[in-house]
């Protein structure tokens, strides 16, 4: 742990974990209700938002840039929601129709602008720039103590904290309804919990936290954390309330182990070159659901053997 | 320009590139009606992020034995095989864990991406010094295309035409009815494995054009958008073969060009355009016709209730059935029906009476299951049959037809 961890390393790892916690917590709750591929369109669909947001504004700022991701992606499930309804197709084709369009569109939009001379390009929105986020003015854990230091932190870190927090409270407060209507669509409606407004509001926080993450880290990291924690998660365990412990676990392993991996990891067999913290993240996730996938308690479904 | 473009005036490359690019898009569109039918169109795009890492080893494999590392064959073989692992695996979580197929394609979609980004960056250190160019099977681009390459794409191209056009029968039956598909000896797994198979095939091919996350554009988006005209199977393989070779065409076309235009994201264009007309503007299932075919049923049922209305002297706060009736000159601005009103309203209430009838005669079940408030009695019963029933309900017609 030398001196430098503190301004290099440390600003990454925790906002890799704040991202990879935010997405994850909604995440548990898609995938019981078979919805896990919106983390996957919504990441997409943030492309178009973001270069129209720049294109509209001239700027790259990130105030409206989250803005466009964000109405993108309400935008985005509308859409399908619209395409689904409208021309009775089925939910998965619908979604594949849309994201792609919109991210079709937002790689054009990016070609013909002249976006040469700002920092915006398909393979920073898709990789992310952990590794850039550092902290200059961290000279040592003692930094962290100093409000004048700690004020100069990456504001990426700040947003994601924002988001984790918001995502946390939105999961405090409408834990009930949520898990009821989770579970059991028709009991929720006959107790009189609002479904579709619960499942809308779901949506719409994990796009909150989708753009959020998406801003400092890319969206590989985002689709992963939205799936594999909480896959792995579901293996473990029967509970919902141990599922959700478990998929923070497994979220913050992934962040701090690929990071350190990525980071780390070449220098210790002789490489002399980082390789992508956002990939080598989205690579531990995926083990950590291989070997949930083996060995987990509760792998099988309830009635069929265990092989 | 553009002209030029469409009938392949632009070059030998060019022109490969664009035929390519049709056969593709016809083996996508047919495939991917399939996929589409077996609701799990969004395997594709599991199929086609999975090929990322298979792209960055074959890079790294060619190297290390000396070779250049760009050989076109060799980069398509290693995305195959990863891709081909990457299906292997959403088969084995979604039959060995209690995961749901969603859950399990997401997983292997980033996982494998993440992974194959991971071995970009490595690729982008290794000692080598020359540019890999990789990137190139992100978002596809065919500019300065070798002429090795084009023809590769074309060849593999018809190839894959070819065995999706061999063995539609057998796929479009499993599509259809797998069960019945079962019950007639088929192997329903070996022929969704083929169907598999041939998306996969239609990935691997497609990278270099269209980029590996745009491809699954063209295996999703013409099924759907052939699915507005027709009904029938064997149709809408067809359709959606045309509409897919169409957009890949003018798609490719148009980026040889302009050079600065990508080649997926304009493929993808042109077809989502085309599902958007077809959306609006198909007969049958399009919305618009949905919209006209709702407006009629809504204004036939208010004609109906005000002509009943006026018929037993009740008062019509509706306002859309009064300017309706108002419209047809059935009533007066004041309400009051004028002389054709009166007989159409004692018509229809005499139509009602004899469907009274009919419904309560159990020997007329199958004419009174018909009956929903609109339908005239005359396209149901013959004149005979009417004549019974007026005579049964003896001195309450009184009136003439």
């Amino acid at each position: 742990m030398g001196a430098e961890f503190v301004p290099l390393s440390l600003p990454p790892l925790l906002i890799g974990v704040f991202a990879a916690i935010a997405c994850a917590l909604p995440g548990n709750f898609l995938l019981l209700r078979r919805q896990a591929l919106i983390g996957d369109a919504i990441s997409h669909v943030v492309l178009p938002g973001i270069v129209a947001a720049f294109l509209i504004t001239g700027v790259v700022a990130t105030g409206p840039m989250m803005l466009g991701a964000a109405v993108a992606a309400v935008l985005a499930v509308g859409l399908i929601e619209a395409i689904r309804r409208l021309g009775r197709i089925e939910p998965g084709a619908a979604m594949g129709l849309v994201f792609t369009a919109m991210f079709a569109g937002g790689v054009l939009l990016l070609e013909q602008s002249d976006t040469s001379s700002v920092h915006l390009d398909v393979e920073h929105a898709l990789y992310g720039n952990l590794e850039s986020l550092i902290w200059l003015d961290g000279e040592g854990w003692h930094s962290l103590l100093e409000w004048s230091a700690v004020r100069e932190m990456p504001e990426e870190l700040w947003r994601i904290l924002g988001a984790l927090l918001g995502v946390s409270g939105f999961v405090w407060l409408l834990w009930r309804p949520l898990k009821i209507s989770t579970f059991d669509a028709g009991f929720a409606q006959s107790v009189g919990v609002p479904t579709t407004f619960v499942g809308l509001a779901l949506v719409v926080v994990s796009a909150v936290a989708a753009v959020a993450a998406f801003d400092a880290v890319g969206s590989i990291i985002v689709i992963a954390m939205f799936i594999c924690p909480p896959a792995a998660a579901r293996l473990m365990t029967n509970r919902l309330e141990v599922q959700i412990a478990w998929s923070a676990v497994f979220a913050t392993l992934s962040a701090v182990l690929g990071y350190v991996l990525a980071g780390y990891g070449p220098l210790w067999i002789g490489a002399g070159h980082a390789v992508s913290a956002a990939g080598m993240i989205a690579t531990v996730s995926g083990v950590i659901l291989a070997l949930a996938a083996c060995f987990g308690p509760c792998r099988t479904r309830s009635g069929a053997p265990a092989v | 320009m553009w002209l030029d473009a469409l009938t392949l005036q632009l070059g030998y490359n060019a022109t490969l590139v664009a035929l390519g690019a049709m056969f593709l898009g016809i083996a996508a569109g047919v495939t991917g009606t399939f996929l589409f039918l077996r609701k799990r169109a969004l395997v594709s795009d599991a199929i086609s992020h999975a090929t990322l890492p298979g792209i960055g080893l074959a890079f790294m494999v060619m190297v290390a034995f000396g070779g250049d590392g760009r050989s076109l064959v060799g980069l398509l073989f290693g995305s195959a095989l990863s891709a081909g692992f990457g299906l292997l695996c959403i088969g084995w979580l979604t039959q060995r864990t209690r995961l749901a197929e969603d859950a399990a394609i997401g997983a292997v979609l980033s996982v494998f991406f993440g992974f194959g980004v991971v071995l970009l960056t490595v690729i982008q250190t290794m000692s080598a010094g020359r540019q890999a160019g990789l990137e190139g099977f992100l978002l596809g681009s065919t500019a300065g295309m070798l002429w090795n390459d084009a023809m590769i794409i074309l060849i593999g191209g018809a190839l894959t035409m070819a065995a999706v056009v061999a063995f539609r029968r057998p796929m479009s039956l499993v599509a259809f009815d797998p069960e019945f598909a079962a019950s007639s000896g088929m192997n329903v797994g070996r022929i969704d494995l083929m169907i598999m198979g041939l998306a996969m095939a239609v990935t691997v091919v497609g990278l270099k054009i269209v980029g590996l996350i745009l491809i699954v554009a063209m295996l999703i988006i013409p099924p759907v958008t052939a699915r507005f005209w027709t009904d029938r199977t064997d149709h809408l393989v067809i359709l959606s073969g045309a509409f897919g070779g169409l957009a890949a065409y003018v798609g490719a076309a148009f980026s040889a060009a302009a050079p600065d235009l990508p080649t997926g994201p304009i493929i993808v264009l042109v077809s989502f355009a085309f599902f958007v007309v077809s959306m609006l503007a198909a007969p049958g299932r399009g919305v618009l016709v949905a919209l006209l075919r709702h407006r009629r049923f809504q204004r036939r049922v208010h004609m109906r209730q005000g002509l009943l209305a006026l018929a037993q002297g009740q008062p019509i706060y509706e306002g859309y059935t009064m300017r309706l009736l108002a419209r047809a000159g059935l009533v007066q601005r004041d309400g009051v029906p004028t002389e054709e009103g009166k007989a159409r309203a004692a018509k229809a209430l005499r139509d009602e009476k004899r469907w009274q009838l009919v419904r309560a005669d159990q020997a007329l079940e199958g004419a009174a299951a018909l009956y929903d408030g609109l339908r005239a009695l005359e396209t149901v019963l013959t004149p005979d049959q009417i004549a019974e029933i007026d005579r049964r309900m003896g001195g309450l017609a009184g009136v003439e037809a």
